[in-house]
């Protein structure tokens, strides 16, 4: 099991601190996905079309989507007959290495877009509810421990106490909130907060956003302005334009990705509260289907709760378990 | 793509029946293959697809499809009425407890909309019932989530109870009926953290809310957009509290909503309200059956109709249809039919209900801009008595006049008479078509009765 071993290499690599989070974070997710897929694998020793049809149910019932997990079973029963392998067990290896290999492009990093010299300006979007303002809040705080200067932009005008939730969150970590008043146009709020990021030197500047449903039209139009005046103000920016989406959502986050995608070109996604029993299988179909790539997991409510996303531990984090078991054989 | 309705689905395996002239059991057991995958893309929970296919297979390789001269038709029948009765009836009743005040207690994960639906929810009460709530900030977690319930409690001019974020849930939700006892509130509508379901800590601070206020309600606020979850969801919540309703919100979106059918199926629990946008009068009754159309993307046809019912004057519609008939709509007639479609909301709202008119179809082109109407509103305006009545006697120079005085151009004006022209010769057809014998069938838009 080459696979299983290359990955607990490459997490054993990996500070003790992050990978703990990120087990830890996980354990919902992990547990039940893993127990099911022991389950499967004791139940149903050969490979056929029942085992198939039992793993289409499991990634179905981690949102991963009608689509894409056809798509995925294809391959696998392809690879099956190929390498003629008959033992359930045989095939738990092949297939969370085509999990990883869907989340991940070989020279790809995942890593923010942030600019060596001048200012960074990143923009977050996404329907109501999915964790924006907190999202913006741990990420100006694991900024400013790299050493950044951050700034944030109260671009949700619309939201009752939507200002001071962000302004709570700047007290919290430290930086600066740039604010109009409540039901003010946001591309004011946000051309503002660019130009006092230029006079204050700043390195970062996060830009929230009022949460819209993808289907509303003018709302969608009020976020392509934003970022028109982003871009006139900063000739390359945004530099990131990142989709938060809550990882319980369903097939309608496929919905998000395209019409977002379509109006502020998504660069990227943050997934958030990954730490229920959500499993966010929805990523994989909105990397299959529209290569968006997922850059930020946010794993709880406190202020490091936020982390980089890495396909590798993602899928190590999923099978964890079999992995320890395959370890100890 | 994703987002394909049951419709859509089961045409591809109707073509091959077609030719076939009699429909085998294989071929039902094709068309269920696409009833569950469409249930599975509209995010119904699988455990729950499964039973309901095999309730729904008994039935539809029983006489009832098989014999049927239009079995496609007939499955989606079959399916939608098994949707229906799973959904149950209508209930948005709201418990009236002996002694005022009535206790609603709001709970459900972070981000559902516990705070918005809270305001909603109290403006019905007031609005529907006569009702005099008060409101409880017991979210002391989530930073400035008690001004965002303060900022609502102004905009609707309503007491809100709060006593900061160091003060436990428990004893804020005390203390805020002692209030509601003083201030004669007929109501308490508590405002909870949201949290996850496998947060023990924080579910058993909900269980000690419960224990110390015993509300008369407990609501599950859901969004509408959960996917597979939402069985734990509302299982976990159900079973630490015995949730009395569900709020499903956030359905002014394009989702499925299939999250509506795994919680019924699952809790038992009637799904009372639908929060259906931003605005803190935007929540409506759950109607179980309309759910079960959208579920199957077939479109939300039966709110329009109810729409255009409590908007449109039926003695108007009657002289109308008339006119149509008799190819003597006007302008001014026009003008009235706009007023009263605009009267029945947002047009991209209303197009959206319309099946095969959902914008993740294809539809992206048709930008409905209620200022097109507005300009359209201009020019109609700007035209004379006569020129109203008899559009043929707009000349050139009248055009030009007609574009100056609304402020667009002749080529605006040019658009509208041709479009109008052919409205004409289209509602003449209409008319037609139904004074034959496809009466009521199809849809019927306000102006085409």
């Amino acid at each position: 099991m080459s696979f299983f071993k290359k990955l607990k290499d490459k997490f054993t690599e990996q500070s003790d601190t992050v990978s703990e989070k990120f087990k830890e974070g996980l354990t919902k997710t992990r547990d039940s996905f893993s127990t099911k897929m022991n389950d499967l694998v004791k139940n149903y020793r050969k490979v056929d079309e029942e085992f198939f049809e039992e793993l289409e149910e499991l990634l179905i019932s981690s949102d991963v989507g009608v689509v894409t997990v056809m798509d995925l079973i294809d391959v696998l029963k392809d690879e099956a007959r190929r390498q003629n392998i008959k033992d359930t067990e045989k095939l738990q290896s092949v297939i969370s290495e085509k999990l990883a290999e869907m989340l991940h492009k070989e020279d790809e990093d995942g890593a923010l877009n942030i600019q060596k010299d001048g200012l960074t300006v990143i923009l977050f979007v996404g329907v109501n509810g999915v964790g924006k303002t907190t999202t913006i809040g741990k990420l100006a705080h694991k900024l400013k421990q790299d050493g950044k200067k951050v700034l944030l932009a109260a671009g949700d005008t619309f939201r009752a106490g939507a200002i001071e939730q962000l302004d709570v969150w700047g007290e919290r970590v430290g930086v600066d909130v740039i604010k109009h008043q409540a039901g003010s146009d946001p591309a004011a709020v946000v051309y503002d907060a660019i130009q006092s990021a230029r006079s204050k030197g700043s390195d970062i500047l996060l830009c929230d956003t009022a949460g819209r449903l993808q289907n509303k039209v003018n709302l969608m139009n009020e976020l392509e302005k934003m970022k028109r005046v982003i871009q006139r103000e900063v000739p390359d920016g945004p530099h990131e334009v990142l989709l938060v989406i809550d990882a319980t959502t369903g097939q309608n986050a496929m919905s998000q990705a395209k019409q977002f995608g379509q109006a502020t070109d998504v660069s990227g996604i943050v997934l958030t509260k990954l730490d229920g029993t959500a499993k966010g299988g929805i990523v994989l179909a909105i990397r299959h289907e529209l290569d968006i790539p997922v850059k930020l997991v946010g794993l709880g409510e406190k202020m490091d709760d936020l982390q980089e996303f890495d396909p590798d531990t993602f899928v190590y984090g999923l099978f964890s378990s079999i992995i320890e078991e395959d370890e100890e054989e | 793509m994703a987002f394909e309705g049951l419709a859509d689905r089961l045409q591809g395996t109707l073509q091959k029946i077609r030719g076939k002239g009699k429909v085998s059991e294989a071929d039902v057991k094709e068309m269920m293959r696409e009833v569950r995958l469409a249930l599975l893309e509209a995010d119904v929970n699988f455990k729950v697809v499964k039973e309901f296919i095999k309730r729904v297979k008994e039935r539809a390789v029983g006489q009832e499809v098989l014999q049927s001269l239009t079995p496609g038709q007939q499955v989606i029948k079959v399916v939608h009425e098994e949707l229906k009765d799973l959904m149950g009836g209508e209930q948005s009743k709201i418990a009236v407890a002996n002694r005022p005040p009535t206790v609603i207690m709001m709970v459900g994960l972070q981000g559902a909309g516990k705070t918005t639906t809270t305001g909603k929810l109290a403006n019905h009460l007031r609005k529907k019932h006569n009702r005099k709530p008060l409101l409880v900030a017991a979210d002391i977690y989530r930073p400035a989530a008690i001004q965002q319930l303060e900022t609502i409690g102004k905009q609707l001019s309503m007491p809100v109870f709060s006593l900061g974020d160091q003060v436990s849930p428990v004893e804020i939700a005390k203390q805020a009926i002692q209030k509601a006892k003083e201030e004669h509130n007929d109501y308490v509508i508590i405002d909870t953290a949201g949290r996850l379901h496998v947060d023990e800590a924080l579910m058993n601070e909900l269980e000690e809310v419960k224990e110390a206020v015993k509300p008369d309600e407990i609501f599950l606020v859901v969004d509408a957009m959960t996917g597979q979850d939402a069985v734990n969801v509302a299982e976990s919540f159900n079973n630490a509290l015995g949730v009395s309703g569900v709020v499903l919100t956030k359905l002014d979106g394009d989702t499925r909503g299939g999250a509506a059918l795994s919680i019924r199926s699952v809790t038992d629990t009637p799904i009372k309200f639908a929060g259906m946008g931003e605005k803190l009068d935007a929540l409506e009754a759950f109607h179980p059956e309309r759910m079960a159309s959208r579920i199957l993307g077939m479109g939300d046809v039966l709110t329009l109709i109810e729409k255009a019912q409590s908007t449109v004057d039926e003695e108007k519609a009657k002289e109308l249809e008339k006119k149509m008939r008799t190819m003597s709509f006007t302008f001014d007639d026009f003008l009235d039919q706009l007023d009263q479609v605009r009267s029945m909301g947002p047009l991209d709202e209303l197009l959206d209900m319309i099946p095969g008119m959902n914008k993740a179809k294809g539809m992206k082109n048709i930008n409905v801009d209620d200022k097109q109407i507005g300009k359209v509103e201009a020019i109609i305006r700007s035209m004379t008595k006569d020129e109203k009545l008899h559009p043929e006697v707009i000349n050139a120079s009248r055009r030009k006049r007609i574009a100056l005085g609304s402020g667009t151009t002749v080529q605006d004006v040019n658009r509208l008479l041709k479009q109008f022209e052919e409205m004409k010769k289209m509602m003449k057809q209409m008319t037609n078509m139904q004074k034959g014998k496809k009466k009521g069938k199809g849809f019927n838009f306000p102006f085409m009765q």
